[in-house]
C-alpha cells in the first residue's frame, strides 16, 4: 500500500495507465515530471541567479557551490538549465499546439473536402515540406527580429505539414468506415459528421504524433538558439548554452556545453517514448 | 396497381473505364422484400450505394414512392426527407458503429435530427426502438466494443428504424454473424416486417439465405440483370446459366465443387469475358 | 493401434491470468489420418482456430498450454523451436482466411511461393521452376508471368490459390486451412474448394479444414469434430452428423443453417459464450432447450453413442426420444 493521498493518486492514474508497467516509459514519465517542476519552480529551486556573473569563479568545475560547475562568465550551469527549462519547454509547447491546430484543420479539410480543395491543400504542404525549416525560421528572424517569436512561428508552420499529412491520411482510412457512411445516410451534413464523429476518432492518433513532435521542436529551437537566432544571451536557453559552452571545450571545459547539450537530448528522447507509448495505447484501443 | 416503394430505372455506373452497374431496373411493392444477387464484382452493392445516395448515378432514374431521388440532394429538407424513405444496414457490424458513442445515443441521434420530440419522448422512443430489437437498459448505456457482433447488428437496425424508412436495405447485412445468430437476425427482421410494413432490399450473395428472406429475386452478373422474378419459381426453374451455376454453388451433401468451377470457366467464356483474374470491381470502392 | 499424423490429447490451453475467465481451449482431443480430410466446425470464440494454430505451435501470447499434440509422433508442445521451423517448412502448412493480410503485398507473387523452399536450400532457379508449377496446379494461368506480379493485381479469389501455392512448396503432409473460403464468394468458394480436394487425392494429402460452415464442412470431409467454447462437443462422419446429431448444439446449428431445401432457419437463442464467462458444468447449458439443472452443475464427458462421440449428460436419453 503506498502512502499517496487519494487526491494525489486520481491525478497519477492515467500516467501509471499510459506507463502501463513499462520501466522505459515510466522513466521517461518522470524525467518529463521532473522538467515540468523545475520550470515552474525554477526562481524556487535554482541556488543561484542564472545570470549573475561572476569572473572569480570561471569554469569552476564541479564544487559543492556550483553542483554542474560555472561557465566562463562564471554563471552557475545548473540555475542556467533550470531556467533555460522555462523557455525549452514553452517554446516547443506553442510549436505543437499552434502545428497541431492548423495541420489538422489543412489535413481533415483535404481529405473531407476531396477533389481540387484535396490537390490544393496538399501541393501547399508539399511546398512548405520541400523549404527548409531553418532557413524558413531565418527568414522570419529577419522579419520579426531575434527572441522566441519568430522561431515559434517558423517551426509551427514548419511541422503543420507533418500532422496535416497524417491527418489527411487517417482521415481518408476513418472515411471509408461504414459509420460515417450510416451518418451520411441519415441525412447529417457533411461537416456535422466531420466535426462530431470523424475528428473525435482520429484526435488521438494525431496527438500521439504530436508528443513525438515535441521532442523535434525542441532541438529544432535549441539548434536555431545555438545559431544564434533564437532567445538572446544574457536570458538562459539551452540551445544558447551549447553554443557559448562550446568555446569553453578549447579549454578543457566539458560541462558547460555538454550539460545542456545532455538535458535536450534527455528531453527529446523522453517525449518521443512517451508520444510512442501514447500511440501504441491508441492503436491497442483500436482493436 | 398500387404505388411502389420504390422504383429503379435503367440505372447505371462506372468508374472509368469499367461498367459496374449497366442499365438496372426493378421495383419494390410497400412492404415487399427483394433480394439483389450476385458475386462480388456483380454491382450489386454499388446498386445499393447508389439507392441511399452514397454514389451518384451516371443514368437512370430512383423514385420512393413517387419521388425522384436521382440527382443529388439540395439543401437540408432534401437530404432529410431522403434519410426518411431509404435507410441501410451495414454488412461489418464491427465498423458501422462509431466507436465513441453509445448504443443509446447512437439510436437518438437520428430522432434528434428527424423529429421533434422532448427529451421525454425522444428517450421514450428510443427504449422502444431498443425494445424493439431486444435490447434493454444493460446495452443501452454500452459502447459498441462491450457488444457482441449480433447485438450490435441490432443496433444498426434499430438506428435504421428511427428514420421510419419505406425501404431498409441489408447490405451483406447477417453475413459476418455466426449461424445461430443470423437465423436470429432474419426472426426479427421478418418480424419488423409484418409488425412496420417497411420494404426489404436484401443484398447478398448466399441464395439459401434468399429463399428465406425475400418474394423477389434480382440475380445480377458483370453489372447486368440477368434474371428476375418470385424467388420461389427462379430458384425451382433458374433459366440463366449464371442463376444455375449460382444454385449449385450452395454447399450441399453431393456437392461437386469440381463442376461448379468447369461450369463457371464455361459460363465465362460464353458470356465473352475471360475468367476474371484481376477485377477491378473488388476494390472498395469510397468517396 | 495404427498412429495417426496429428494427435492432439486433452489439449487445454489457457490465456495469461486475467485475460479470460476460462480456458480458450479445454481437453480438446483429435485425430487426422495419413489422406484423411477432417472439419473442425464452429462459431466464433468456439477454439476452432486456435486449435487449427497450435498444430503449428503456434499460441497467443502469454498462453500456456497443457495436454499433448503430436505431428506424426513428435510432440509440438516440447519441440525445440529448429525443430519447430523445419515442422512448419515441410509437415504442415497452414491457409488463413484472408490472404490479402497473409501475403506481403510488397513483395512478388514468386517471393511468396518460393521463399519456403528457398529457406530450405533449394536454389532459386530451381525453385521458380516449382513455383511455376504450383501457381499452375491451382489454376493460375500464365504462371509464369503470374511469379512476377504483386498481390494488389490478383483478386480475392486468386490471391486464395496464390496462398495454397505456397502452402504446398513444402510438400507437406497436413494442410491447415483456417476458413480458407470465408471471405469469398460462393462460386470462387468452390473453385477454391475443388483444388483442395484435387490436391487431396492427387498428393494423400491429410487436410483438417477449419470452418463455420457445418454443410461445407459436410460436402468435403469424412469426419467433422463440433466444437462450442473451447471443448469438442460432438464427433461424427459428415453423414451421421447430418442424419443423427447427437448433441443439442449440432442440432440448432443445423437448424439454424440456411438451405435451400428446408425451413426457414432457426436461430440458437442465446449468445455464444464469450472469453469473460467462467464456465461451469456444459457450456451449452444456458442456451439448450433439453437442459436439466443438473446440465449447469456437471460438466459432461465424451461418450460413445453408435458411430458418434458426444458429450452431453443427455445424450442417450434424447437419442430415445
Amino acid at each position: 500500500m503506498t502512502a499517496l493521498p487519494i487526491h494525489r493518486r486520481k491525478i497519477l492514474a492515467p500516467l501509471t495507465r499510459l506507463a502501463g508497467g513499462d520501466k522505459l516509459v515510466t522513466a521517461a514519465l518522470a524525467v518529463l515530471v521532473v522538467l515540468i517542476i523545475a520550470a515552474v519552480f525554477a526562481p524556487l529551486i535554482a541556488p543561484h541567479d542564472p545570470e549573475a556573473i561572476d569572473l572569480s569563479a570561471t569554469l569552476s568545475g564541479l564544487t559543492p557551490d556550483h553542483l554542474l560547475g560555472t561557465d566562463q562568465s562564471g554563471r552557475d550551469i545548473l540555475s542556467r538549465m533550470l531556467y533555460g527549462a522555462q523557455t525549452g519547454l514553452l517554446g516547443p509547447l506553442l510549436v505543437v499546439v499552434i502545428s497541431t491546430v492548423l495541420g489538422t484543420l489543412l489535413g481533415v479539410s483535404a481529405a473531407w473536402l476531396g477533389g481540387a480543395v484535396d490537390a490544393l491543400l496538399s501541393r501547399m504542404m508539399d511546398l512548405v515540406f520541400s523549404f527548409p525549416a531553418l532557413l524558413l525560421a531565418i527568414t522570419l528572424v529577419a522579419v520579426f527580429g531575434v527572441g522566441l517569436t519568430a522561431p515559434v512561428i517558423a517551426m509551427s508552420v514548419a511541422y503543420a505539414p507533418y500532422v496535416g499529412r497524417l491527418a489527411r491520411s487517417v482521415a481518408l482510412q476513418e472515411m471509408t468506415r461504414p459509420y460515417i457512411q450510416a451518418y451520411r445516410v441519415q441525412g447529417w451534413s457533411g461537416w456535422a459528421i466531420c466535426l462530431r464523429h470523424l475528428l473525435p476518432n482520429i484526435v488521438p492518433l494525431i496527438l500521439a504524433q504530436s508528443a513525438i513532435n515535441f521532442g523535434y521542436a525542441l532541438m529544432d529551437l535549441a539548434a536555431l538558439s545555438f545559431l544564434g537566432f533564437g532567445v538572446q544571451p544574457p536570458a538562459a536557453d539551452w540551445g544558447a548554452m551549447v553554443n557559448e559552452g562550446a568555446g569553453a571545450m578549447l579549454q578543457g571545459a566539458m560541462l558547460p556545453a555538454l550539460a545542456p547539450g545532455a538535458i535536450i537530448v534527455i528531453t527529446v528522447v523522453a517525449f518521443s517514448m512517451v508520444g510512442e507509448a501514447i500511440a501504441d495505447r491508441v492503436a491497442l484501443r483500436e482493436n | 396497381m398500387s404505388e411502389h416503394a420504390l422504383e429503379v430505372e435503367g440505372l447505371r455506373k462506372s468508374f472509368g473505364a469499367h461498367v459496374a452497374v449497366d442499365d438496372v431496373s426493378f421495383s419494390l411493392p410497400p412492404g415487399g422484400s427483394l433480394s439483389i444477387v450476385g458475386e462480388s464484382g456483380s454491382g450489386k452493392t454499388t446498386t445499393a450505394r447508389m439507392l441511399v445516395g452514397l454514389e451518384r448515378p451516371d443514368a437512370g432514374r430512383i423514385r420512393v414512392g413517387g419521388r425522384d431521388r436521382s440527382d443529388a440532394a439540395r439543401g437540408k429538407a432534401t437530404r432529410l426527407a431522403r434519410a426518411r424513405e431509404i435507410q441501410m444496414v451495414f454488412q461489418d457490424p464491427y465498423l458501422s458503429l462509431d466507436p465513441r458513442v453509445t448504443v443509446a445515443a447512437c439510436v437518438e441521434e437520428p430522432l434528434r435530427l428527424h423529429f421533434a420530440l422532448t427529451t421525454q419522448e425522444r428517450r421514450a422512443r428510443r427504449d422502444e426502438l431498443l425494445a424493439r430489437v431486444g435490447l434493454g437498459e444493460r446495452e443501452a448505456d454500452a459502447l459498441p466494443r462491450r457488444l457482441s457482433g449480433g447485438q450490435r447488428q441490432r443496433v444498426a437496425i434499430a438506428r435504421a428504424l428511427a428514420t421510419e424508412p419505406k425501404v431498409l436495405i441489408l447490405d451483406e447485412a447477417t453475413a459476418a454473424l455466426d449461424v445461430s445468430i443470423q437465423a436470429q437476425i432474419l426472426d426479427l427482421l421478418a418480424e419488423i416486417r409484418r409488425d412496420t410494413g417497411v420494404g426489404y432490399l436484401f443484398v447478398t450473395h448466399n441464395l439459401a439465405l434468399v429463399r428465406h428472406i425475400a418474394d423477389d429475386i434480382l440475380v445480377l452478373y458483370q453489372g447486368r440483370v440477368v434474371e428476375s422474378g418470385p424467388t420461389r419459381e427462379v430458384l425451382a426453374a433458374p433459366e440463366h446459366p449464371y442463376t444455375r451455376l449460382l444454385l449449385h454453388s450452395v454447399p450441399r451433401p453431393g456437392w461437386d465443387p469440381a463442376r461448379i468451377a468447369a461450369d463457371r470457366r464455361a459460363l465465362a467464356a460464353a458470356l465473352g469475358q475471360p475468367p476474371l483474374q484481376h477485377d477491378p470491381a473488388t476494390r472498395s470502392v469510397t468517396k | 493401434m495404427p498412429r495417426h499424423l496429428l494427435e492432439v490429447e486433452n489439449l487445454t490451453v489457457r490465456l495469461a491470468a486475467g485475460k479470460a475467465a476460462r480456458p480458450i481451449l479445454d481437453g480438446v482431443s483429435l485425430h487426422v489420418a495419413q489422406g484423411e480430410t477432417v472439419g473442425l466446425v464452429g462459431e466464433s470464440g468456439s477454439g476452432k482456430s486456435v486449435t487449427c494454430r497450435s498444430v503449428l505451435g503456434l499460441f497467443p501470447e502469454g498462453a500456456e498450454a497443457d495436454g499433448s499434440l503430436r505431428v506424426d509422433g513428435n510432440d509440438v508442445l516440447t519441440m525445440p523451436s529448429a525443430r519447430l521451423r523445419e515442422l512448419r517448412r515441410r509437415d504442415v502448412s497452414m491457409i488463413f482466411q484472408d490472404p490479402r493480410a497473409s501475403i506481403n503485398p510488397i513483395r512478388r507473387i514468386g517471393d511468396y511461393v518460393t521463399e519456403g523452399m528457398r529457406a530450405g536450400g533449394v536454389s532459386r532457379d530451381l525453385a521458380l521452376k516449382r513455383a511455376e508449377e504450383l501457381l499452375e496446379s491451382v489454376g493460375i494461368r500464365d504462371s509464369h508471368a503470374a511469379l512476377r506480379r504483386y498481390p494488389h493485381e490478383f483478386s480475392g479469389g486468386m490471391l486464395q490459390r496464390v496462398m495454397i501455392a505456397g502452402a504446398l512448396a513444402g510438400e507437406p503432409r497436413l494442410l491447415l486451412a483456417d476458413e480458407p473460403t470465408t471471405a469469398l464468394d460462393v462460386t470462387t468458394q468452390a473453385e477454391v474448394i475443388s483444388i483442395l480436394t484435387g490436391l487431396r487425392t492427387e498428393r494423400a494429402m491429410a487436410m483438417l479444414f477449419v470452418t463455420h460452415d457445418l454443410e461445407l464442412a459436410a460436402a468435403i470431409c469424412d469426419r467433422i469434430y463440433v466444437m462450442y467454447a473451447g471443448r469438442i462437443v460432438e464427433v461424427q462422419s459428415a453423414e451421421g452428423l447430418f442424419n443423427r446429431p447427437r448433441h443439442p448444439y449440432t442440432m440448432g446449428l443445423l437448424a439454424a443453417t440456411p438451405r435451400l431445401d428446408a425451413d426457414r432457419p432457426r436461430g440458437v437463442p442465446g449468445r455464444p459464450v464469450s472469453l469473460a464467462d467462467a464456465l461451469t458444468g456444459c457450456a451449452f447449458a444456458a442456451r439448450c432447450a433439453h437442459a436439466r439443472p443438473r446440465c449447469g452443475e456437471q460438466e459432461p464427458v465424451p461418450q460413445v453413442i453408435d458411430d458418434a462421440q458426444v458429450a452431453c449428460l443427455r445424450a442417450e436419453e434424447l437419442f430415445d426420444e
